[in-house]
C-alpha cells in the first residue's frame, strides 16, 4: 500500500514532464521561453560535469544548514521559555508575533548594513526564516499541553520544572517536529532570496544568472535543484521526526512511520 | 503502612459559588470509602482537594499523625492519563524517580494488576482496561497510605470494570491502604465500600453515611435530591453489620 501511494506521488510530476514534452515539441512555446525537458537534462550534465552543480548545491546547503541550526536553536530556546512561562509569553509574544509580520525581505538591506553583503548576512535571514515558525509551534505544543497529563505530574509532586521536562516538552514534540518541517521549508525559500539578492554562487546565484544571460534552462535547473533539494532534506527531517513521535496514536502514520500493532 | 484520614471544616469556592462543604470527615485507615452523588454534587472536588489539585479555601486535612504529603497520596483519575511516549513499565514507574527499589517496585505493581507481558508496550497499544491497570499499577508503585480513585471504572465496559472491582478488592485486601473512592453507580459503591458517604450538592454535603451491608433501595433512596436516609446509630458508634446501617450526618 505504501509502495502504492509512492508510486501514486510520482504521476503529477510524470504528467507534467508529458505535457511539458508535448507542448516544447509541437513547437507551442518558444525554447527561449521553455527550453524542452531534454536541454535541461543536457544543462544539468553539463553543471555536472564542470563541477558546478556540486559547487551550488553545496554552498547553498552549507547557508541553508549554518541558518536552519541558529534559527531553529533560537526558536527553540525562545519558543520553551514563552510556553512553560505565562509572564515570559506576555513579554515576549506579541514583539515576536509583530516582527513574524515583517516581510522576509524588508530584513535584507538592515541585515546588510549590519552584517556586510557576504555570509553573515544570508545566514541571518535564512535563521529569521526558521525561527518563527519552530517557535511558534513549540510555544504552542508547550502551552497547550492537555492539563490532564500535567495534573498527573502535580500528584506525583513534580515541580514545575520537573512538569516541563517530563510532561509539557514530550507532548509538544509533534508539534515541534511539524515547526522544524515548517521552518526547514521556510528555510528553502530564504536561502535562495538571499542568494537572488546579492551572491556570487550557490542555487539562486544560478537562478540570477540564467535570468541575467537569457537562458531559462539555467533557470529551470536550478528551480528543479531547489524543489529536490527541499523534498530530499523534509524527507530526512520528516523520518527522523516519525521516529521521535511513533508514540503517537494516529489515524494515518506520517511520512516515514511504521504502524504499531496493538497486541 | 495505612493510616486513617482527618478532614476538618473543608471547603471550596469557585467565583462565588460555594461547591463544597464546610465539611468535617474522619476515614479509619485500611478502608474503603465510597463517597457517590449525582453529577457537580462537589464529590470530585473533594477528591482534588485529598489530592492536592485544589486548593481548598479553608480547613485542613491530616492523614495520620502528620500533614497531607504528596508522596502519601496515590491518585487514581476517570481517565488512565497515561503518558503516551512512555512504555507501560515507565509510566508505572512515573511516580518513582530517584528511589533506589524502582525496577522492583514497577515489576511488583504490573504483578499485581496482571500487567508484566505489557510491560515494554505503549499506551496506544493497550485496550481500555488494560490502561485503566497500568494507572492503578502507577497509583500503587509507590506504596502509598492513601489512594484516590475518581470514578475509576465509568470509562469501561461491564465486565472490565467487574473485572477491576475485584481486583480492587483483592489490593485492598493484600495492601490494607487507605481508599476513597468517588463514584455515581450503587452497585459499585455497594460493592467496594466498607463506608459509602452519600453526597449532595453544592454545596457538597454529606448526607448520609451507609455501609455494605446496606440494601440498592436504601441508597437511592439517600440519593434522591433532599432526600435524607433515616437517623441510625450515633456518630461514633460501632455500625453494625446487619441489617442496615444508616446514619444520617
Amino acid at each position: 500500500m505504501a509502495r502504492g501511494h509512492a508510486a501514486l506521488g510520482a504521476v503529477v510530476p510524470l504528467l507534467t514532464l508529458a505535457v511539458w514534452q508535448g507542448v516544447t515539441s509541437a513547437g507551442m512555446v518558444p525554447p527561449s521561453m521553455l527550453p524542452p525537458p531534454a536541454e535541461m537534462v543536457r544543462t544539468l550534465a553539463e553543471m555536472a560535469g564542470s563541477g558546478e552543480l556540486a559547487q551550488a548545491v553545496g554552498i547553498t546547503a552549507w547557508r541553508l544548514a549554518w541558518g536552519f541550526v541558529a534559527g531553529a536553536a533560537a526558536g527553540t530556546a525562545l519558543g520553551a521559555l514563552c510556553g512553560a512561562s505565562a509572564l515570559a509569553r506576555a513579554l515576549l509574544d506579541p514583539t515576536v508575533q509583530a516582527l513574524r509580520s515583517v516581510p522576509s525581505l524588508a530584513w535584507v538591506p538592515l541585515f546588510i548594513l549590519w552584517l556586510g553583503i557576504f555570509e553573515s548576512s544570508k545566514i541571518t535571514l535564512i535563521a529569521v526564516g526558521v525561527f518563527f515558525p519552530v517557535y511558534l509551534n513549540l510555544m504552542s505544543g508547550i502551552a497547550q499541553v492537555d492539563r490532564k497529563l500535567l495534573e498527573v505530574g502535580v500528584v506525583h509532586g513534580y515541580s514545575r520544572l520537573r512538569r516541563l521536562i517530563a510532561i509539557q516538552l514530550p507532548a509538544a514534540l509533534p508539534a515541534y517536529v511539524v515547526g522544524l518541517r515548517s521552518g526547514l521549508g521556510l528555510g528553502w525559500m530564504f536561502v535562495s532570496a538571499a542568494e537572488l539578492l546579492g551572491a556570487s554562487n550557490g542555487l539562486g546565484f544560478v537562478l540570477d544568472d540564467g535570468e541575467q544571460t537569457g537562458r531559462p534552462e539555467r533557470v529551470l535547473v536550478a528551480i528543479l535543484l531547489f524543489g529536490l533539494c527541499g523534498k530530499i532534506t523534509d524527507m530526512a527531517l520528516a523520518a527522523a521526526g516519525a521516529r521521535l513521535v511513533r508514540w503517537q496514536d494516529t489515524a494515518m502514520p506520517v511520512q516515514g512511520q511504521r504502524a504499531l500493532h496493538p497486541a | 503502612m495505612a493510616h486513617e484520614v482527618h478532614i476538618a471544616g473543608l471547603a471550596k469556592t469557585y467565583g462565588s459559588q460555594r461547591v463544597l462543604g464546610p465539611l468535617d470527615l474522619h476515614l479509619d485507615a485500611g478502608t474503603i470509602t465510597v463517597v457517590i452523588g449525582r453529577s457537580g454534587c462537589g464529590k470530585s472536588t473533594l477528591l482534588r482537594c485529598l489530592g492536592g489539585l485544589e486548593q481548598p479555601d479553608a480547613g485542613s486535612i491530616r492523614i495520620g499523625a502528620g500533614q497531607l504529603r504528596r508522596e502519601d497520596i496515590g491518585y487514581v483519575f476517570q481517565e488512565p492519563r497515561l503518558m503516551p511516549w512512555l512504555t507501560v513499565s515507565r509510566n508505572v514507574a512515573f511516580g518513582l524517580r530517584g528511589h533506589p527499589a524502582r525496577d522492583d517496585r514497577v515489576a511488583e505493581a504490573l504483578a499485581t494488576v496482571g500487567l508484566h507481558q505489557a510491560a515494554s508496550l505503549l499506551p496506544k497499544q493497550l485496550s481500555g482496561g488494560m490502561a485503566q491497570r497500568a494507572a492503578l499499577a502507577r497509583a500503587l508503585a509507590p506504596e502509598p497510605e492513601l489512594i484516590l480513585l475518581d470514578e475509576p471504572f465509568s470509562a469501561l465496559d461491564p465486565f472490565s470494570r467487574e473485572s477491576l472491582q475485584q481486583h480492587l478488592l483483592h489490593l485492598h485486601r493484600h495492601y490494607r491502604t487507605t481508599m476513597v473512592l468517588i463514584t455515581h453507580d450503587m452497585d459499585e459503591a455497594l460493592t467496594l465500600g466498607d463506608r459509602i458517604l452519600v453526597m449532595q450538592g453544592p454545596p457538597g454535603k454529606i448526607v448520609a453515611d451507609l455501609s455494605r451491608q446496606d440494601t440498592k433501595a436504601r441508597l437511592r433512596e439517600a440519593l434522591e435530591p433532599g432526600g435524607r436516609c433515616p437517623p441510625g446509630p450515633p456518630a461514633g458508634a460501632e455500625r453494625p453489620q446487619t441489617p442496615l446501617t444508616v446514619r444520617a450526618l
